[in-house]
């Protein structure tokens, strides 16, 4: 009689699980796992969590009759908390799309499980091109920029202003090493020469013994293969040890938030490639400002990507008329996207093409109000600045 | 025959290659060790004074260290006070904060396990960085190097920043002073019987709980030392206090728990010996000091200077 009970008791339990699950597909959630406490807190970090609810509301709240739910998560930049958590909200909480943050590590993570189970999957905050080359899938959309982009970007810019000789500083895991080598190829293609490189552990506090091991080589270019805090600190001591006096610097991934810290004396000149700036027309100033309301600072290119992919999956998923994402994927792809972010299409790889910006930092005298740092040098088609059809090993995209 | 001033002074050096580097190259990875390992070196004794004379394993150390650079940061950036006020202002206000945490918090856990200690301060250290970090974000708030100390000598084999060589210099005297108070002077002699016995040095009529606090507070002032000369070197974050400790622990553990000079000069070597793994094989920079304490654990657990208990 017990055992029965004990059968009955599991069975009821089971049974349990499953309309509970089955109660999930009553809400679509969106899930955000990025850096929130660590180097990369400030190019997306929380406010980016804030620029998904500023579109789930401005959206309605609502898609298909159901309402939106965000969640948040804090992956610490290790791709196994990304991996698991992605898996866990997946699996327990009946997520309907994931947007995977910084760091190209967990990036890669995460679009892997998403892609097993079959849902949408976003990034903005990483850069590796892998995500859309050889590790493409068909559920990720690579929205903002990525390594190919900023190294095309910059790195023909530099080139083509005398740097030929490079050295670079290398972040050492998948980000810095996608970008030293796709920065490489560009350099090389152009007749100019890398003369060394050297990785440095992610998160290093100090940067002088790189930086003496780079003035060594003697190149004329410094090019900086890290992001966020890392950049923020290899500037501040190559300012200190005066390297600026025998090569110059090429940040290949600056953000705002980096220029805002250093300040403008120590970032003057340095030239590099983004998606977006908060500066650029009128649309851009406005949802800037709303931003700035919420968070006392400007948005970065990640946190407007954030926003403006929020919004177009949401569309996507109404024109579909399914979360299925498949169906999604497939009339996300048909889609002309035009808002204050960028406008272009969704490719068969998953890269968002759109247009790119080379800019460069302005000098104290030059800036007018606050955030005003950044002045543009020229626009960058997209199709310019991409991973071309012959560069890809992308199997979807033929 | 010697060069006359400083810029020349690498050509009195060998022309000679190790593994690849020049000597002169190898030179300079010496010198940026030794700035490091100063920083190592005030942490670890600070640690080593708290552990040795209190048996509280400090966490916090790394976010009193955050404290004091913020702290500068804020100082000059709403009063306008500046850095070599800061040299004493910092130690002091972290010192009563310090003072404050040992008669709120740590006094109910001596009786304890060590473990509880450990708890008590990382929960502090979680509660200080976050707040600064809601506050100010990681980013970092930039500190600009004091006037007199702005400027790099050219060395010759490399150009030395005016105010790294300061930090060296400062660092080697506070730790030789204060390793000289703790072993020398009758003062220290009270705090090291106090922490052994204190129920016999009480019998004498010293004040051991008052000793004790200051001896937290002390070294709280410690960190904040640190962290004040380690402002304009690296940005003020919340997480400079993170990066440091781990490594600064791990000095700890190979210098001995208990030892004074042992951390000093163990912080000042495992500087130097990170800054020519940077040099060689950089990838395993922030690993090798690690895989020295798995070494030391190995072959005398009580560390290279330490006893055992």
């Amino acid at each position: 009689m017990k055992k029965q009970l004990k059968v009955l008791a599991l069975m009821l339990g089971v049974a349990g699980l499953a309309t509970s699950a089955a109660h999930a597909q009553d809400k679509v959630k969106i899930g955000f796992i990025t850096d929130m406490s660590s180097l990369y807190a400030d190019v997306e970090g929380k406010n980016g969590a804030v620029a998904i609810q500023m579109a789930i509301d401005d959206f309605g709240g609502k898609v298909l009759g159901m309402p939106i739910e965000l969640l948040t998560a804090d992956h610490q930049n290790k791709a196994d908390i990304a991996a698991s958590k992605a898996r866990e909200w997946i699996d327990t909480q009946g997520l309907t799309m994931l947007f995977g943050g910084t760091n190209s590590g967990t990036a890669l993570a995460s679009a892997k499980v998403a892609a097993e189970k079959k849902r949408v999957y976003i990034n903005n905050g990483a850069a590796s091109s892998a995500l859309t080359n050889d590790q493409c899938t068909p559920y990720t959309v690579h929205y903002a920029y990525d390594t190919v982009a900023l190294a095309k970007g910059t790195g023909s810019a530099i080139v083509d202003g005398g740097g030929k000789s490079w050295y670079f500083l290398t972040a050492d895991y998948a980000f810095g090493h996608a970008l030293e080598a796709d920065t490489t190829a560009v350099v090389k293609a152009k007749g100019g020469n890398v003369v060394g490189a050297v990785r440095h552990p992610l998160n290093a506090s100090d940067f002088s013994s790189f930086l003496l091991q780079a003035q060594n080589s003697k190149a004329q270019i410094l090019g900086l293969a890290n992001a966020g805090g890392d950049t923020i600190n290899s500037i501040k001591a190559a300012k200190e040890f005066g390297i600026g006096k025998s090569m110059k610097l090429a940040g290949l991934l600056i953000f705002i938030s980096d220029v805002h810290s250093l300040g403008l004396r120590n970032t003057e000149g340095l030239q590099f490639t983004t998606s977006w700036y908060w500066d650029l027309n009128d649309e851009t100033r406005k949802f800037s400002a709303r931003f700035f309301e919420k968070t006392k600072r400007m948005p970065t290119e990640i946190q407007a990507a954030d926003y403006s992919a929020t919004m177009n999956y949401l569309k996507a998923v109404e024109a579909a008329k399914s979360v299925d994402a498949d169906k999604v994927m497939t009339t996300w792809r048909g889609m002309k996207m035009n808002d204050f972010f960028g406008s272009g299409q969704l490719r068969a790889d998953g890269r968002y093409v759109h247009d790119m910006y080379l800019m460069e930092v302005k000098k104290p005298a030059e800036s007018t109000k606050p955030w005003d740092y950044y002045k543009l040098i020229k626009k960058l088609p997209g199709d310019s600045v991409f991973t071309t059809k012959a560069e890809s090993k992308c199997p979807l995209w033929k | 025959m010697w060069p006359s001033d400083l810029n020349s002074l690498h050509l009195l050096l060998p022309p000679m290659e190790i593994f690849g580097v020049s000597l002169p190259g190898l030179l300079s990875q010496l010198l940026l060790g030794l700035v490091n390992g100063s920083f190592y070196a005030i942490l670890s004794l600070g640690l080593a004074v708290i552990f040795g004379l209190l048996n509280v394993i400090n966490f916090a150390h790394g976010a009193l260290f955050m404290t004091g650079a913020l702290l500068t940061w804020m100082a000059m950036n709403y009063f306008g006070i500046n850095y070599w006020l800061m040299l004493v202002l910092a130690p002091l206000l972290v010192g009563l904060f310090g003072v404050l945490i040992e008669r709120l918090l740590l006094r109910w856990i001596y009786k304890l396990d060590h473990l509880y200690g450990l708890l008590l301060t990382l929960g502090l250290t979680l509660l200080i960085e976050g707040v600064f970090r809601s506050i100010y974000g990681v980013s970092g708030l930039g500190y600009d190097t004091p006037e007199l100390l702005e400027g790099a000598t050219n060395l010759g084999f490399m150009i030395m920043p005016n105010y790294r060589a300061w930090v060296v210099v400062a660092s080697v005297v506070v730790c030789i002073g204060t390793w000289y108070v703790i072993e020398k002077t009758k003062l220290g002699a009270y705090l090291r019987a106090g922490t052994e016995n204190p129920r016999l040095v009480e019998a004498f009529g010293i004040n051991v709980p008052v000793m004790v606090t200051l001896t937290y507070a002390f070294g709280a002032a410690l960190a904040a030392f640190a962290g004040v000369l380690a402002a304009p070197v690296y940005q003020v974050t919340p997480l400079m206090g993170q990066n440091l400790i781990i490594v600064v622990f791990a000095v700890v553990v190979i210098g001995g728990m208990g030892s004074i000079m042992g951390s000093i000069l163990t912080g000042l070597g495992l500087g130097v010996i990170e800054g020519f793994t940077k040099v060689f094989y950089p990838e395993a920079s922030s690993t090798v000091v690690f895989v020295i304490m798995v070494i030391v654990l190995l072959i005398r657990p009580a560390g290279l200077f330490g006893k055992e208990k």
